[in-house]
Parts: C-alpha cells; structure tokens; sequence
C-alpha cells in the first residue's frame, strides 16, 4: 500500500484518489474509500449522504474554501491538490477551512508539494501530506523541525509570537 | 535600532541550519535545479551572469556599525573585496562561491543580518524613508512599523509562494522619500484629527514592465489593526493574482483588472473576518516595538554652529559646495545629516569596498551614535551629526572619497548593476553611468541645475527607477546590439508621476550630448527657482524633443 506523511508519522495511505472530470453527474464512484473531486461532491451530495464515512473531497488550487465551506465538517478527509510546488494558493485555502469554516478532520496536500515546503503546510493546518512518488518519507518529516519558533500566528500557533513574547 | 532578543535570534539560526541542508542536498544531487531555485531565491541567491550574487537585507535601511564591519569582513573574506548598495536600501555581493554560501549566512546571523526573502516570489524586505526619526517634516517615527511589519512577514507561512514579488514601503512624512506610491503596498503613517495613529494604504504600485501608481483604499487605518489589513491584502492577492503569466503576476494587474474599488471591497470583506483576531496590535507590542527607536542621548545644543559652518564655507569653498549639497536638516537644534556620497565618477554608483566600509563604520562610531542608514538612491547617510563636527567628518570623508558633493544632482544617479552583472539585462548600465559622470563635470555648472533625479536601468524590470527619474534611461537590446531609450517627466516624491518615453533609442556613444540637450533646454526654458521636472510639467515635452531629434542643417 503507498505510503505518506499523516500526523507526523508514516502511515499507509488508503484513499483512493479520483482524477477530475467533465461529468461530475454520471462518473462512477468507487466503494472504496475515495476523495472525489469537489465538482463531484457538488452534483451528487445528496445520494452520498450514506457513506459520508469513506468520502473525501479534494480541490484543485483555483478552488477556494468557500466553495465547500461549512459542508466540510461532515468529511473525514478534504484534501487541496497543488498543480506546481509554486502555486500557493492552497495555503490560503487551508488556512481558511481551518479558521473560518471549522473543519477539524484530516487535511491533506496532494500533488508537487516538496519536503521544504513540510513546515509552512501544517502551519497553514495540513495535517497529511502525500508526496510525489519516490519522496524519501523518512527524511522529510525532518523538515517539521525546520524551525523552533514562529511570528506569525497561524492554524498550528493562533497566537503571534508578540502576544507570547516573555 | 532594533535588536534581536532570544525569539528573533533563534529563528535566524534555524535558517541558516535549513539552508545549508538544502545545500547540501542540491550538491549531492537530492535536490533538482529547479526545486533548489526558489529555496535559494528566498535566501537572496542569484546565479548571475558570472557568478552567484548574494543579496543582504538591510531592514528598512538601519545598520550598526558592528554590522557594517561584518559586511567588510565578508567583502574580504568570501567577496572580490567590495559590495554594492541596491536600490532598495539593501546589499548585494557579487563573487561568492555557492558552496560557501552557508558559512556566509552564519557570520551574518551572528550580527541579526540575514537573506530571507530578498528575493523570490514572497513578500520582500521593507524599505522606508532614509532619514526615519530625524527628518524635521516627519509626523510619525515609521520604523517601528516597519519592525512590526519585517516579523510578520519573515516566515509568513500563508504567503510563501505568492504569485510574484510583493514590495512594501512605509513614510511618516508628506514629503515622500520612500516612494511608497510606487509598491505593491504603500504606507503612509498618519495622524488623525482626534491624535490617532494610522495608515493611508495605497496598493498596485510598482515599476517594472507595467508601471502603474499605486490607488489609495483606505484612507485610514488605525493603526492597531495594521498587520489584520495587510493579512487580508495578501490573502485576496495570492489566491487571485494571476499565475498564468508572470509577466502579468503583480499585484498590480490585479488591482487593474478588477479596479481599484473592487479590490478594495474585497480587501474590506477579508478584513471584516479578520478585525479583532489575534493579530490585531496591542499597544504593548506597538509600545515595545517603538522604545527600539529612541530620542538618541542627544546634547544640548542651539544652532550657534551656524555661524562657524558659514565661517568655515567662506574660507574652504569645498566644503561649503558639500555642506550645501551633503548635509540635511535635523530636528534636533545642532545636529545635521550627512549623505555619504557613493557616486564619485569612476565608480559604479553605490559599490564600497571593505575598507570603505570600515571607515564609514568608524565615523558613525565617532560621530554618529554607530548608526548609519543605506538609500534607495544608493548612498549611505549618517543620520546624527553634530554641526560643530562637520568640518571634521566632510575631512575624514574626503579622504576616503565619500564627499563627492553631488547629492541631488544629476550626477548622482540611480543604477542599477545592469549588463556587467547581471543575467536579466538588455544593455550596460554603469558605463553610461560614468559617461554622463564625464560629461557634467564642471561642479559649478552641475550646482546651477540644481535638484535632477536622472535613473538608469539596463532593462524594463527597472531596478534602476527609470520610470520614476525626471530623466530616466532604459537599456533596450535591438537585434543583439545596445540601445537606450529616453523617459522624461518621472519623478518618485508625494506628486509621483511616471515618465514618457521621448522617441527613438540612441546609442550608448549619443547619451552623454543626448543629456546636454536635455539640460540645455531646461536652462533656456526654466524660470527663477525652477527644478527639471517642474520646466519640464510647465513647457510639456515638445520643445525637448525638437532639440534632441532636430536633424543636423
């Protein structure tokens, strides 16, 4: 079973991850634990509603967190997909299912992500990572401990470090 | 100036820990060239044209003198034995070696400098007025703001990988040195009727390929929920800034695209979820962040230097040349300001070497309160001098050719390092530079045109502030061979405009009579009191035209 990051451990990965489609209506859904694109989870939420248990949503980077909004506390797992390592605009996005919409499952980044970039991801509130295939995980979760402190206040730390300063 | 305690310290440290694992990663191949690049960028590293270039931050322009003698360290040790001042208050090597890189960061952290974020697509380093704190038309010190600021965005982890550059400068003054009209996010502090400190916010400026003037969308922002509105100005820029197109990425186009209003209401519309959060400034924080920055241990003194100073220009003409262009206003009675002039002919404008740094270093410890700051028009200023001292520091400065009066003039132009150095150049820019140096070098005659701000940038990303000079000169290839094309009308203070190209390009031999023209128009032109850039609003620029094209009879 492939492998990723998930809580600052290597765990199995055992979601399947579905590509986008154009017909977000008629697309099989597999049985399986599956994340479905959020076109997907938009036409067809109402016949998902039973097995919400093995169903996780993804958006692509030009898809904003209030696209899904509030809907997301019902998800075991929204995961936000980045095309290129530089596009970083799910950052924002996941700050922002975090903060504003309240999701509190797991938050996953897919796609070019690179192990530099491990620290600002959970900062942002991505608990799971899921690296390109041939990713060394072991060597990655490394970067979690990039940095001892912080300024600025995020999903990780909500204080800024002027309100902790001794 | 500010200083580092424990929480700052640490964290500089830990850069330099992850950047060298990156190294060391990249050189043994873990790392692709193109994950490596932006990870270097964020620390300042280039690969220039014939060697990395390693650019410095230099917050908001304050440097100590334990700095400045780091930087003459690090000239000589892993440099060619110079640096080069940029046009955003910042230092730039130009020799060192990828691989020692590392060991650099580590010596500059040692004395809280760093590279972080002096380039790459994240937000850069704040820049500000040169003469913060001691200008006498300052309503607010905006350093400490600029501190507040400089934290918040050093490890921003939302806004790591922005669309492209994000440029912020703060004034506290009307009288704008700081060209915040031209950055992605210009600030102005201000107070209110009722005593209130706040922010004008001006976002969408910026020079480059597009230049545009910043739109003004708050005209008063209290100034405890600075870091909320700045939060939300870079959360609607990074998820709607254009990606496609990095020639289209700015927040700039953006701000066009959807008009200033729009970006506006959609800035307030993040705000409002925003306000009040944890980020909001307590007075506190504000508090501890303005005690960096102090009335200095100031002596007592009324202006009865005065009267020596004039004594001492009568009898040494020289110095009364320096002491008319070299030397500002304080607000405090008996102390001046001293520009350290980086543009003696013959030099590339704004490049020290390390015994120049060195002796800088030594004047600011003895005349200076050991602090200098650097200048968007690339010198260096010491901020603190007392009158009485001034004879003494324009001696010491001559001796190490820092008193070059030419401040303000023509001659001391804005450049950028241009085709010499660096990879995105079109066309040289120092030698052009040096030509124009050659051509008006009657002091006399430079004194009698008076205030002319003349940029030069060796290509349209405009480093060099073409946009923004009264003269500017842009560097442009035309099938492989260098040309220069002309703006005029530019100018980078509170009535900002942007100048207009002349017509066609000259060859690098033509500029030096090209200028002549120029200035010869102004004087035929010009009524008493009269600057460049005011003739040239007045007579508009047909008549400059006419003598720079008219064919030869």
């Amino acid at each position: 079973m492939p492998k990723l990051i998930k809580d600052k451990a290597i765990a199995d990965n055992s979601w399947l991850l579905m590509e986008a489609t154009d017909a977000p209506e008629t697309v099989d859904i597999p049985a399986d634990a599956v994340i479905i694109p959020l076109n997907v989870w938009q036409a067809r939420k109402q016949e998902l509603t039973g097995r919400i248990a093995t169903l996780g949503v993804w958006l692509n980077s030009d898809q904003f967190a209030d696209q899904l909004g509030e809907e997301a506390q019902q998800l075991p797992l929204v995961a936000v997909n980045f095309p290129g390592f530089m596009d970083g605009r799910g950052f924002s996005t996941a700050r922002l299912l975090r903060e504003r919409y309240g999701y509190s499952g797991e938050l996953r980044a897919t796609g070019s992500i690179i192990r530099d970039q491990l620290f600002f991801l959970q900062r942002c509130g991505f608990n799971s990572f899921d690296l390109p295939e041939g990713a060394d995980l072991e060597a990655a979760m490394n970067s979690f401990n990039d940095f001892s402190e912080t300024y600025q206040a995020a999903v990780d730390q909500p204080l800024p470090l002027f309100r902790r300063r001794a | 100036m500010y200083q580092y305690d424990e929480y700052d310290h640490r964290i500089i440290r830990d850069r330099v820990a992850q950047f060298r694992g990156q190294t060391e990663r990249y050189l043994a191949g873990e790392l692709k060239d193109e994950e490596f690049l932006p990870l270097r960028l964020q620390n300042g590293l280039y690969i220039q044209r014939l060697a990395p270039m390693l650019r410095i931050n230099v917050p908001y322009g304050m440097l100590s003198t334990t700095q400045l003698r780091k930087l003459a360290h690090i000239a000589r040790t892993y440099d060619k034995g110079y640096c080069h001042i940029t046009t955003r208050q910042n230092v730039q090597f130009n020799w060192p070696e990828l691989e020692e890189v590392p060991e650099i960061l580590a010596e500059l952290a040692e004395v809280e400098m760093h590279g972080i974020q002096s380039s790459g697509s994240c937000i850069r380093n704040v820049t500000s007025d040169q003469f913060a704190g001691i200008a006498s038309d300052e309503v607010v010190d905006p350093r400490p703001y600029c501190e507040i600021i400089r934290q918040w965005s050093t490890f921003h982890p939302e806004f790591a990988f922005l669309p492209r550059k994000f440029k912020i400068a703060v004034t506290g003054s009307d009288n704008d040195r700081a060209a915040v009209q031209v950055h992605d996010i210009g600030l102005q502090v201000v107070r209110s009727d009722a005593g209130e400190t706040g922010f004008r916010v001006f976002v969408g400026g910026g020079l480059g390929r597009t230049p545009v003037i910043g739109s003004l969308i708050r005209d008063f922002l209290p100034e405890a929920h600075l870091l909320s509105y700045l939060e939300a100005i870079l959360r609607v820029y990074n998820q709607l800034g254009r990606r496609d197109n990095k020639y289209k990425a700015r927040i700039k186009i953006l701000v066009k695209a959807l008009g200033a209003e729009a970006f506006g209401a959609k800035v307030e519309a993040e705000f409002a979820h925003l306000q009040d959060g944890p980020i909001t400034l307590t007075g506190d924080e504000i508090g501890r962040a303005q005690r960096f920055f102090p009335t200095l241990p100031y002596r007592a003194l009324d202006n009865a230097a005065d009267a020596l100073l004039q004594q001492e220009a009568a009898e040494t003409p020289a110095f009364g040349k320096w002491l008319t262009r070299n030397v500002g206003e304080h607000r405090q009675p008996g102390y001046a300001t001293v520009t350290l002039s980086l543009k003696p002919t013959g030099v590339a404008p704004g490049d020290l070497t390390d015994g120049q740094l060195e002796a800088i270093a030594d004047l600011a410890d003895q005349y200076s309160f050991g602090e200098v700051r650097t200048t968007h028009e690339q010198n260096i200023v010491l901020g603190e001098v007392e009158k009485s001292k001034l004879f003494d520091v324009w001696q010491a400065a001559k001796a190490q050719g820092f008193a070059t009066p030419n401040i303000g003039t023509l001659n001391d132009m804005i450049c950028c390092p241009g085709g010499d150095f660096c990879s995105l150049a079109n066309a040289k820019s120092i030698p052009i530079a040096e030509s124009i140096q050659r051509q008006f070098d009657d002091l006399d005659y430079l004194y009698d045109l008076g205030d002319l701000d003349l940029n030069i940038s060796g290509c349209m990303n405009a480093c060099g502030h073409h946009h923004v000079g009264h003269i500017g000169i842009l560097g442009v290839d035309k099938k492989g061979e260098e040309f220069y094309q002309i703006q005029l009308g530019g100018n980078a203070g509170t009535d900002v405009s942007l100048g207009s190209v002349l017509g066609p390009a000259f060859g690098a031999e033509e500029i030096p009579s090209v200028i002549q023209k120029l200035v010869d128009i102004y004087v035929d032109k010009r009524i008493e009191g009269e600057r460049f850039i005011d003739t040239y609003r007045r007579v508009g620029v047909d008549p400059f035209k006419e003598k720079v094209y008219a064919k030869a009879d």
